[in-house]
Order: structure tokens, then C-alpha cells, then sequence
């Protein structure tokens, strides 16, 4: 069975906002990145062989006694300080009850009414110049669930399949869940604000070194919450959650979307159904999940198995001592470091490549080389391709080194600019290394002092006039044989050696 | 406390995806009201002044070090699966819900 998915009407993203506010609420789960799970010293190894790392705790074995991973509480702790939350002196966890093959505990161990971390904010930084203030609701520990594969019918989707496959691998690892307070006033920047929150959170985790926040495998997952006020209005409106929106694009995409949608429901007269929905990456639309209802009823309760989690003050200082540079203070002097301009810094930062660049320098590449390589043509394909730069090149496999490598191919004189840009599309074409493809291509300048000399003989052999007019003082004619020689050397002379060799032959220099 | 319905015992079988005849209800709905009235007693301990608790030790902060521990291994997880394929537990498709 094939799936099409039918869009629903949808008003223009400016009709939509001549009538309405948007209000957004972001749910960002973020892995972990400890070498055990949240509960049990199980490995928490990607893309290791299915169901290789569990025990019978993260299995939900009777009498299996989960205890906490000391250093999950401490990310969770240092997450919560980075967010400028509080941090409760004493929480519990809590089971959050429900029956589904991803968690063979038939719970989720998760917290409920007190979260370890709440009350905080997040400044994010708006292409205008601006910033938005984020307000955070809570930051709370949980774990991940298994990972189904559904099998038969349409690949990977839910519907038509004949079973599913689980694996328990994931179930276990821990997860933080940040949530949002209802995000107001964003208007038309709605998208923009959405998106600098989830890239700005990014950031921050991946300067606390908590996870490896890879949204492309999973160890970052979104969710978007929105809903429409009519202006002027004070209510909120009914709300839409859209699941497993997991890339920054995506992310600004499905805000931009669910917009519409509720704009045209509402316009219509009807009412916006409270429900989760299914964002398509391919299509780019949502389509209706289940409605809430009390098949949603976790019942909730202290978990009896693990005791509460009490941080004393002196660690909870102890830990915000260990807090990293702000992403915003660094990228300002990374800005100064790198000698951007205000607009350079902006793209790159937009671009979502202040890592990648930061990566490619600390590699041995000029901050321009590292700007120009990235931001070009694999900044161009990937948008082609739909997908951010940083998943992009690492689908490639390109990587900072394919980078430092190409510089070095320019300044040791192999490549000029011209012969460095075809070999960086080899490169993303998939055909090796920068030396590997320059080699298979044949791309090499002439270094070689008698062939250069012979081809500037032979063309002002065959431009006596040219050549008078230089030697008479006419100088700037040059150009006209230089261009000649690099024809006759196939491109591959230094246009700059030309000039020196033959104004040396005419006696001018 | 109040009293078990039906509708309570039928809202629980659904979360917990057990498919009871009208008969099975009606015994479910005597047996688990027995059950929660013989727990009931503890509401007739006396707990004025004392501090509402859920765990009987005054433990915080019990934890691990994040130090790799064997697993069970593949082979032993699945030995208890009904059903295995590609290594992993086979369930049946499950319809209305989300992946």
C-alpha cells in the first residue's frame, strides 16, 4: 500500500497573520550523551547490533532495581543552570503509565509535577538583530524508548504494517525534555523564532558537551506546539502538536505550515481539533495523528524505585562553575577572531556553520577558506537537496580535513582558485579526497619553469606586434598574451608566473 | 473511597490493550473491588502530623557511576521474546497510533 498525504486547505502565510497571532510551544528531547543509560550501566553505543545493550532493568525484568546515573543528574543539572532555570532541591521521579511496544517496562520513567529544573529563559539571536526572549516552563529527566521498525506495507510508516520489529537498545538512554512557555508576540517572525530557539538550544548543548545533539540520528528530537489568536484577542486557541519535526528547517517549515492550516480552519468557522500530527519532510505538510483523549490518561505516580534526587546547593554552584562560555559571547569573539564582517558572522550563524567552521579552522584552515568552502556550493547543494549543511556534508562524508587539505593544495601552488573550485565539486561528487581527485583529473598548475618558458616563446613568436608594443612601454597589453599562454597551457599556468616570465623575456621588468 | 465502575475497570482494560467480554467486566468489577477494598484498610492508620511519604527509607541521591556494565547479550534478550525476527522482538501491528 502506497500512502499519499492530501494537504488541507491552507491560508497564505500573510492572510494567515493579518488575522491572526501565533502562539508556539517547543518540546525539544535531547539524548544524553553518557556512556550508560539513565538507570542501568548498559551501553549507550549508536548503531550497534539490535537488542546487544540491555540488561533486565532497561527490559522491565520483575525485580530488576533501576539506579540513577550520577552523571545524567549532573548534564540535567548543568542543562537546567545553561537555561538559567531553577534547580529543585529535592524531586522525585515519576512512571508515567502506558501500554505500547517501544517501552517494555509498559512505563516510561520520566518526571512529572517536579521537574529538576523550571523557570528559566533563552535569549536567541533573530537575522534582523534582534533577540527573542524564550521563556522556559521546565526541563525535566526521562529516558528514550525502543525503536520500532514496521514492516510490511508502506516502508517505516504505521499504517499498513503487518508487525513491527522492536529493538531496546535506545530504551533506557537518557533523554532531558525541555519545554517552553506559550511564545507570544513572535508574529510574522513566528518561523524564525522557532527555528533560532532549536538552533540556538543546539548550541548551547553542544557547548555543554551533554549530547551530541544530531538531529539527522535522533539524539535531538522536536516538537512543535502552535496555535492561532485572533488579533486582539487574549485567549489562546486551541492547540496542534507536531511530532518529530527534526531538522532546524524542518522546524521553521512545519511552524510556517500548521500556521496556514489553523488559519484556514478557523476562517472557515470550524474548530481546530486538539491532535497530534505527522510532519512530512518530503511535502512539507502535516497530517492528522490521533486525537487527544483518554486514551491519554498516564496515570502518573512516584516512582517507588528509585528515591528522590535532593542536589545541595554546593553542587548545584559547583556544577554552574563548569558552565561553558555563553554561544552568543562566543560567537562575538569568534566573529572578532575570524576578522568576519557583521554580515559574514550572520550567514555563517544562519547557515548553522559556526561549528563546522570553528572544526575546519581548529583543523589548520584560514578562517576565509573555511567560510568560503563551506558556504558555497555545499551550501547550494544541500539546499537543493532540501537538508542543513552540517547533515548534508556529513551525509558526503566531507569533512574539515577535505577542507584544510584543499587550502593546502592552493597555497603550496599546486591549484589556482579556478582548478580549487572544480576539484571541491569532485570532492562532493564523491570522487575522494581533494589530492585524490586534483590527481584523477589531472589538475595540476605548471610548475615546470621550461614548459612555461616554451609556451611564452611560442606565443610571442606568433604576436611580433604585441610584443613591440610591450617593449615600447605599452605594458598593459600584456593581458592579451597571458591570456594566450594559459590557453596554450590548458589553463593550468599561474596567470601571475605568465606575466613575470614573459615581461622578463620582452627585457620590460 | 469511591466506589469501582464498570467504566473504570472497561477505561483500564483499554489502556492496558486487554479485550474482556461483558461477563469477564462484570467479575473484574467485583474481584478488583475487593482487592481495593482490602488495601482501603491502611486509610484507617492514623497519620495526623505525619509527612505524607512514597518510599519508606529517608534515602536521597542514591546513585551510579557512568561506568559501562555487561549486558545480557542478544541471544538471552530474545530467548525470552514470543517472536524474534532480524534480532529484534516481533509484536503485532498496532493500528490508530503513532510511530
Amino acid at each position: 500500500m502506497t500512502t499519499t498525504h492530501v494537504g488541507e486547505p491552507v491560508l497564505s502565510f500573510e492572510e494567515a497573520l493579518a488575522a491572526y497571532d501565533p502562539v508556539m510551544g517547543l518540546e525539544v528531547h535531547v539524548e544524553l550523551n553518557t556512556a550508560t543509560k539513565m538507570f542501568c550501566g548498559c551501553a549507550t553505543t549508536f548503531g550497534a547490533e539490535p537488542n546487544s545493550q540491555v540488561c533486565p532493568v532497561c527490559l522491565g525484568l520483575p525485580g530488576a532495581l533501576p539506579v540513577v546515573n550520577e552523571k545524567g543528574v549532573e548534564s540535567a543539572i548543568r542543562i537546567g543552570l545553561a537555561l538559567n532555570c531553577e534547580i529543585a532541591s529535592w524531586c522525585r521521579f515519576a512512571r508515567k503509565n502506558y501500554f505500547y511496544p517501544d517501552m517494555p517496562k509498559n512505563f516510561q520513567t520520566s518526571q512529572y509535577d517536579e521537574p529538576i529544573s523550571f523557570d528559566g529563559h533563552l535569549d536567541v539571536e533573530l537575522s534582523d538583530g534582534s533577540t527573542y526572549r524564550v521563556e522556559i516552563e521546565r526541563a525535566h529527566m526521562e529516558e528514550d524508548t525502543g525503536k520500532s521498525l514496521h514492516v510490511g506495507g508502506s516502508t517505516g510508516r504505521i499504517h499498513g504494517a503487518d508487525h513491527s520489529l522492536v529493538d531496546y537498545n535506545r530504551a533506557g538512554i537518557p533523554l532531558i525534555e525541555i519545554v517552553t512557555k506559550p511564545m507570544l508576540g513572535a508574529g510574522e517572525q513566528a518561523p524564525e523564532v522557532a527555528r533560532a530557539y532549536v538552533s540556538a538550544l543546539r548550541d548551547l548543548l553542544k557547548a555543554l558537551g551533554v549530547s551530541d545533539v544530531r538531529m539527522e540520528q535522533g539524539s535531538m528530537r522536536c516538537d512543535v506546539n502552535l496555535s492561532l489568536m485572533p488579533k486582539g484577542s487574549t485567549t489562546l486557541g486551541t492547540r496542534s502538536e507536531t511530532k518529530n519535526v527534526n531538522s532546524l528547517r524542518s522546524v521553521e517549515r512545519a511552524v510556517r505550515y500548521e500556521v496556514g492550516r489553523h488559519a484556514a480552519v478557523l476562517a472557515s468557522g470550524r474548530r481546530v481539533v486538539q491532535e497530534t500530527r505527522h510532519w512530512h519532510e518530503d511535502t512539507g505538510i502535516t497530517t492528522s495523528g490521533r486525537e487527544k483523549s483518554d486514551a491519554e490518561d498516564y496515570r502518573y505516580f512516584p516512582e517507588p524505585d528509585l528515591v528522590p534526587v535532593a542536589p545541595s546547593r554546593e553542587t548545584v554552584e559547583a556544577l554552574r562553575a563548569t558552565l561553558p562560555e555563553n554561544p552568543a559571547t562566543r560567537r562575538k569573539r569568534l566573529q572578532s577572531d575570524w576578522g568576519y564582517s557583521d554580515l559574514e558572522m550572520r550567514d555563517v550563524v544562519n547557515a548553522g556553520l559556526v561549528e563546522l567552521i570553528e572544526e575546519t579552522v581548529a583543523a589548520g584552515a584560514t578562517p576565509a577558506g573555511a567560510r568560503k568552502w563551506w558556504s558555497g556550493e555545499v551550501a547550494r547543494r544541500a539546499n537543493t537537496e532540501a537538508q542543513d549543511v552540517v547533515t548534508y556534508a556529513a551525509s558526503l562524508g566531507v569533512t574539515p580535513a577535505h577542507v584544510v587539505e584543499l587550502e593546502e593544495l592552493v597555497t603550496s601552488g599546486r591549484l589556482n582558485d579556478s582548478m580549487a573550485r572544480q576539484v571541491w565539486e569532485g570532492v562532493l561528487d564523491g570522487e575522494g579526497s581533494p589530492t585524490a581527485v586534483a590527481d584523477a583529473r589531472g589538475l595540476q598548475l605548471v610548475r615546470d619553469d621550461g614548459a612555461l618558458e616554451a609556451a611564452v616563446d611560442e606565443v610571442i613568436a606568433a604576436n611580433p606586434d604585441v610584443a613591440q608594443k610591450i617593449r615600447d612601454g605599452k605594458v598593459q597589453a600584456v593581458g592579451a598574451l597571458i591570456g594566450q599562454v594559459m590557453k596554450a597551457t590548458k589553463g593550468q599556468a599561474d596567470a601571475g608566473q605568465a606575466r613575470t616570465v614573459i615581461l622578463e623575456r620582452l627585457g620590460v621588468s | 473511597m469511591a466506589e469501582l465502575t464498570r467504566d473504570d475497570v472497561a477505561h483500564l482494560a483499554r489502556l492496558a490493550r486487554i479485550d474482556l467480554s461483558d461477563a469477564e467486566l462484570d467479575r473484574m468489577v467485583g474481584e478488583l473491588g475487593i482487592i481495593l477494598e482490602s488495601v482501603a484498610t491502611v486509610q484507617q492508620a492514623p497519620t495526623d502530623g505525619v509527612e505524607p511519604m512514597s518510599h519508606p527509607l529517608p534515602l536521597t541521591n542514591v546513585t551510579r557511576r557512568d561506568e559501562v556494565r555487561p549486558s545480557l547479550g542478544a541471544a538471552a534478550v530474545l530467548a525470552g521474546a514470543p517472536a524474534v525476527e532480524q534480532d529484534r522482538f516481533l509484536v503485532p501491528r498496532i493500528l490508530d497510533e503513532e510511530e
